[in-house]
């Protein structure tokens, strides 16, 4: 019992800031990407928009391990990075088809009347999607957005086949070292379940915090 | 000669195989309160829409107060600047309270600094009876009250002309009393303005002219005397007769 806290714990722990940086890396370069892609989406011109609607069809059609292998591979085919960084891009450019999809349906939940008033206003389309549509397509995103970042925490766990010493890998070697794999996988369970959840709480108190009034 | 402060000039425009304008013509003076009438899907909120270039005509050519926005040079953003428009939905930015909703243009517009732009926009509040509504979204707010705010966002940026589009067609019955009152006084004031409205008590009241539209043309105007007691066509007497019975009384 108390190799538990004192071996096991410590031990996993020492995963933990990887998965984070690994999590916050892909959920924040997935929304910077993911936003770019939704508003081409929603306000480019055709062929941008149909071109991203394959694109985020496609990788939303696949699993997520055999895109983060394909996205590793052809990374390392380009440039030399690490399979940290390989690993959190790829996840990234993964999560991003998701987050467009969301903030899609955001950006498209504004109604039409919000951008002609702007434009009414002498607002250019650029100052109105920044000052009138973002603020409150982004209000209306969190919900989804929240279960989107529920399953980045979990899927950071992929950069495992990477080699990336995360949590997970972490497990695995305790595992083989102590022979104790059910110990090991169940701490991990434990830890991937209070991200989770503290991330969605997190992310409830943000809407609330921003909900408009009335 | 006095020059128009609106001129259009053969104003085409059609969504496909329909034809919503077929050629209006229209030289509103500085001052002028104009009501636009007409049946349901006769262009009229396309006209109005196609003055600011909210709704981009076919063919034909608009000015206002001297500028051609038809040009495909001009810079329409600051063209609209000082054209207020008055939605039958009211399009108050939903996450912004009152006065917010007011200072925006006006910072990211004018570029007035945030203070001058708040203490303009308490103004306007007031001038529409709601200053002491301005730290309430839009959500908190009445249909009556949300318009209200809609007209002091738009007469915020000093415009040359307002055009209201059925500004009170969404609301409560009891509510459409207080917008008609602001616009009333605006239209006292001397303001420039363009309004599609079934409201005949207000066009009696203010009106300089009526502009009987239907099938995408201009059937007949005249001043309101005119226009209710002695129209020409049949159809004019026949549509005033019905909105009168339908809108006339409450506002009477």
């Amino acid at each position: 019992m108390t190799e538990i806290f004192s071996g096991l714990i410590p031990y996993i722990l020492t995963g933990l800031q990887v998965t984070l940086e690994v999590t916050v890396l892909a959920l924040g370069m997935g929304f910077l990407i993911g936003l770019a892609l939704a508003l081409l989406r929603v306000y480019g011109g055709k062929a941008s928009s149909s071109i991203i609607a394959v694109v985020t069809m496609v990788i939303r059609a696949l699993p997520h391990i055999l895109l983060l292998l394909l996205a590793y591979f052809a990374i390392a085919a380009v440039v030399n990075l690490t399979p940290f960084w390989a690993g959190s891009l790829s996840l990234a450019i993964i999560s991003s088809a998701y987050q467009c999809e969301i903030l899609r349906g955001a950006l498209l939940s504004v109604g039409a009347g919000q951008m002609m008033a702007a434009r009414t206003l002498g607002m250019t389309r650029l100052q109105a999607i920044r000052h009138i549509i973002l603020p409150q397509a982004l209000r209306q995103a969190i919900p989804a957005w929240s279960n989107e970042a529920a399953i980045v925490v979990k899927d950071s766990s992929l950069v495992y086949v990477l080699g990336v010493p995360e949590i997970l890998r972490k497990a695995q070697y305790y595992s083989a070292r102590t022979y104790q794999p059910f110990t090991a996988f169940i701490a991990v369970a434990v830890v991937y379940f209070l991200l989770t959840f503290l991330t969605n709480r997190g992310l409830s108190a943000l809407e609330r915090k921003l909900r408009t009034p009335g | 000669m006095v020059e128009p402060i609106i001129r259009l000039d053969n104003i085409h425009k059609s969504y496909g195989k329909d034809d919503i304008l077929k050629g209006i013509s229209l030289e509103i003076m500085e001052g002028e309160v104009v009501v636009i009438i007409g049946p349901s899907g006769t262009g009229k909120s396309t006209l109005l829409r196609c003055i600011n270039q909210l709704t981009v005509p076919n063919s034909g050519r608009v000015w206002v107060d001297g500028v051609e926005l038809t040009d495909p040079k001009v810079d329409i953003n600051k063209a609209r600047r000082h054209i207020g428009f008055v939605f039958q939905d009211v399009n108050l930015f939903n996450h912004l309270n009152a006065l917010n909703n007011i200072s925006i243009g006006l910072k990211l517009v004018l570029g007035m600094p945030a203070p001058n732009a708040k203490e303009k926009a308490l103004l306007e509040l007031k001038r529409v009876g709601l200053e002491q509504k301005a730290d309430l979204y839009p959500g908190q707010l009445s249909g009556g009250q949300k318009q209200r705010v809609a007209i002091a966002r738009a007469l915020a940026m000093d415009p040359r002309v307002m055009l209201f589009d059925e500004p009170t067609s969404a609301l409560d019955p009891e509510l459409i009393g207080e917008v008609l009152e602001v616009m009333k006084k605006l239209a006292r004031e001397g303001m420039t303005m363009v309004c599609v409205t079934h409201e005949m008590g207000f066009a009696r009241e203010v009106a300089s002219r009526i502009i009987f539209m239907e099938h995408g043309v201009v059937v007949e105007e005249g001043s309101p005397e005119q226009m209710f007691a002695n129209p020409q066509f049949n159809r004019t007497r026949e549509f005033l007769g019905k909105i009168s019975e339908l809108y006339g009384k409450h506002t009477e």
